[in-house]
């Protein structure tokens, strides 16, 4: 431990400090940088989407146009935003933190890992330079086998993103098994570290199989291997399978993350201890275990076997068990906690609030005869979106918000804090609502155009699309500002229980602790008198 | 041993030079399971393919050479024991002979790609390729490429670690020579061993399973 006591951001000054740096806080916050640019790409695609659905009929873009619009967008949110947004931002820099460490495992691969990030963005971008990349974020096979350069291109950046995902799953888990610092036993960690833990598995486990799969797809574009293709003897189903193997369980790896956010600000603004804490632990484990087994649920028209289906089926009802666990956890924390509503805490309650309404829709979807109607509906877009962006992005938020003024050292506007949430609320459900209602009614997902009784539904959800926009930026603006006019943040301001707020400053010096912590309580004592 | 030891630095961040070397084990046996489940997506492939085109599969295999197959796989048990030896010499400190165990294990690995390289040239010239570059004559059954698409993208992903590898023990041997290792250091040597080990062990299931299913003719 270094005995130094400058605090990471004004140890080194320069440019090439940063873009050398092997810190674990400065990678985390240049992943927070990039992540929250690909988060204004990806958002920038969804809005100029929801313009062009405002009405029926071509407006301003033409049909291949629209399909680069949707591809991009799906993408760059899942590859470059949703999966690497809370382990490699928030994770990056609280992991260590929270285990009393000074670095993650492998520091170098850390920044290989944010480097390889930057390289599949830059190739991702390129892509809209290249032509009209087509068939959405899911390559599905034959339509990504014609030799279209801009798919290439895009499968290729979705692999170099495969392998800056591995790396950060491997150093996490080597992280956790070995930089514990002494008293810190498992059942002593917070559950954002357990969730992160599980997440981390799910990288390394599955992400080699979609690494594989889009080697095997750019093979079939440039020599005509003959795996996918039917025409040379190949099996395009087979494509599904791989895919959904990895990108199932990588559902798992965009939520997980949330779910150890949500963990930790529950009990925080409860003042309460986590009702549940090992089934918590355990529940995030059980879900990344189960998550392997359910992909066939995405293909239920694909023409697998009724039995693959049924059991499949099954299986996804089995893994809405321990998600359920965790909900009612929560809740169970809430009651008769001295609930103190911060900003952090309001977004903790929107993502309870939507996740419940995107992980129920899940299990309606899990349900094969009302799937074979509602596939590829825009019910299933509102479901993910639900989900994707109702929890993950409300977690990443409300983790932002907890730990901003530890990353930085600074105080936002809680009031801002509270309007921009309110306006993201609400722009969120009048977006995505009435995308239920018009899947149900039967309008497909991917189309530039509907026929006119949809107008209505596609009209409510373009408005709360620009509302949940300026929520957004609402939300940008105060957090940049506050960097320069935010109040100094004292150590612990929300006086919460684990690590990075009672031992580290904020922000943390260069090596985190001055001296080496040791764990003497668990992560969420509130109320309790601790004894030294 | 040597007397002017250029002494490892452990990093900041670890405890103890037992936890970093902890760390690094268990990285690299992580850094393993991705590379069974890259691989693991191939094999599936294949168990796939066989199971459909099972004709097909039997009259290509038969076409490969053995013999070669069975040098290959000869030639890289021996690397295997060697590496094994150099790891151990290098907790031994023993200089002179780990770069000696290196040098043979680079050595066969060298052989091994030799024998590929006439295996493959042996192919191009037949026109027994993959689906989309299949000009070969004289086959029955149409699923044949198939076979061949996955014995090139197998046999080449395995090749291109193999390659890799190479780069790796020559790097070992250079950094032996400059008197990196000791035997309170051996951190790379051991973890290259484990990635040579998982190299030669893929090989060793590749083996039979494309060489040999149709039965050997001697």
């Amino acid at each position: 431990m270094s005995t130094s006591n400058i605090n990471y951001l004004q140890e080194k000054k320069g440019l090439l400090s940063w873009l050398f740096t092997v810190d674990h806080k400065r990678i985390g916050l240049m992943y927070l940088g990039g992540v929250t640019l690909a988060f204004l790409l990806g958002g920038i695609f969804a809005l100029l989407i929801r313009l062009e659905l405002f009405s029926p009929g071509s407006q301003f873009v033409q049909p291949d146009r629209y399909n680069s619009l949707f591809t991009l967008h799906g993408v760059i949110m899942v590859f470059l935003f949703i999966i690497p947004a809370i382990p490699g931002a928030l994770g990056n820099f609280i992991l260590p933190i929270q285990l009393g460490a000074s670095d993650v495992a492998f520091p170098k691969l850390n920044l290989t890992s944010f480097y390889l990030w930057f390289i599949g963005l830059c190739i991702a971008l390129a892509t809209l330079i290249m032509g009209n990349l087509d068939g959405g974020w899911t390559f599905y096979a034959p339509y990504t086998i014609s030799g279209n350069k801009a798919v290439v291109w895009a499968v290729f950046a979705a692999f170099i993103l495969g392998f800056s995902s591995i790396l950060t799953g491997l150093n996490f888990v080597v992280t956790v098994h070995k930089l514990r610092a002494p008293g810190q036993s498992w059942f002593k960690l917070p559950l954002f570290i357990w969730a992160l833990y599980a997440t981390a598995l799910v990288q390394v486990i599955a992400t080699p199989v979609v690494g594989i799969t889009l080697v095997l797809l750019i093979m079939e574009n440039i020599l005509k291997i003959g795996i996918f293709d039917p025409a040379l003897g190949g099996d395009p189903v087979l494509f599904q399978h791989f895919f959904w193997f990895y990108s199932h369980p990588a559902v798992y790896i965009m939520i997980l993350p949330a779910f150890g956010v949500i963990s930790e600000i529950i009990p925080t603004f409860s003042r309460r201890n986590i009702f549940g804490y090992k089934i918590i632990a355990f529940s995030s484990v059980a879900i990344a275990v189960i998550g392997f087994l359910v992909w066939g649920h995405h293909m239920f028209v694909s023409g697998q076997s009724t039995v693959a289906s049924t059991a499949f089926a099954f299986l996804t009802f089995l893994v809405g068990v321990p998600t359920a666990i965790k909900v009612f956890n929560w809740l169970a924390t809430l009651y008769k906690g001295s609930i103190e509503l911060k900003t952090p805490m309001l977004y903790a309650l929107i993502f309870l609030f939507l996740f419940t309404i995107g992980g129920l829709t899940g299990i309606t979807l899990g349900i094969l005869s009302v799937d074979v109607h509602l596939h590829d509906t825009y019910f299933v877009v509102a479901h993910f979106h639900y989900v994707m962006m109702g929890g993950t992005v409300m977690g990443f938020l409300a983790g932002v918000h907890y730990w901003w003024p530890k990353m930085t050292g600074r105080m936002y506007s809680e009031t801002w804090g509270k309007i921009g949430a309110f306006t993201v609320f609400a722009g969120f459900n009048l977006t995505f609502m009435p995308q239920f209602i018009m899947g149900t009614l039967g309008m497909p997902r991917r189309y530039n155009d509907y026929v006119p009784e949809y107008e209505i539904f596609h009209k409510l959800s373009s408005i709360g699309a620009g509302i949940l926009g300026i929520g957004l930026f609402i939300a940008l603006f105060y957090l940049i500002a506050s960097l320069f006019n935010g109040k100094k943040a004292e150590q612990n301001p929300w006086g919460s229980k684990t690590l990075e707020w009672e031992e580290a400053a904020s922000p943390p010096v260069t090596h985190n602790f001055t001296t080496q912590p040791v764990i003497t309580h668990g992560p969420y004592e509130y109320g309790v008198e601790v004894k030294a | 041993m040597s007397t002017n030891l250029a002494l490892h630095k452990v990093g900041h961040h670890f405890r103890s030079a037992e936890e970093e070397f902890e760390s690094a084990k268990l990285g690299t046996w992580l850094f393993l399971a991705t590379e069974i489940l890259l691989f693991g997506g191939l094999f599936c492939a294949y168990l796939v393919f066989r199971s459909m085109y099972p004709q097909a599969f039997a009259e290509a295999s038969a076409h490969l050479n053995w013999k070669m197959g069975a040098l290959n796989t000869l030639v890289l048990i021996t690397s295997s024991f060697t590496m094994a030896w150099a790891v151990r010499l290098s907790q031994l400190g023993d200089k002179k002979k780990l770069i000696l165990t290196l040098a043979i294990t680079l050595i066969c690995a060298g052989i091994f790609m030799v024998v590929k390289y006439f295996e493959y040239t042996h192919k191009i010239h037949e026109g027994t390729l993959w689906a989309g570059a299949f000009t070969a004559q004289g086959f029955s059954d149409p699923r044949v490429p198939t076979f061949f698409g996955l014995y090139f993208l197998m046999t080449g992903l395995h090749g291109l670690h193999v390659v890799i590898g190479m780069g790796l023990i020559l790097w070992l041997i250079i950094k032996t020579g400059k008197n990196h290792f000791s035997p309170e250091y051996f951190t790379p040597v051991e973890m290259v061993g484990l990635y040579w080990h998982l190299v030669d062990l893929i090989w060793i299931f590749l083996f039979p399973l494309l060489y040999l299913i149709s039965g050997v003719k001697l």
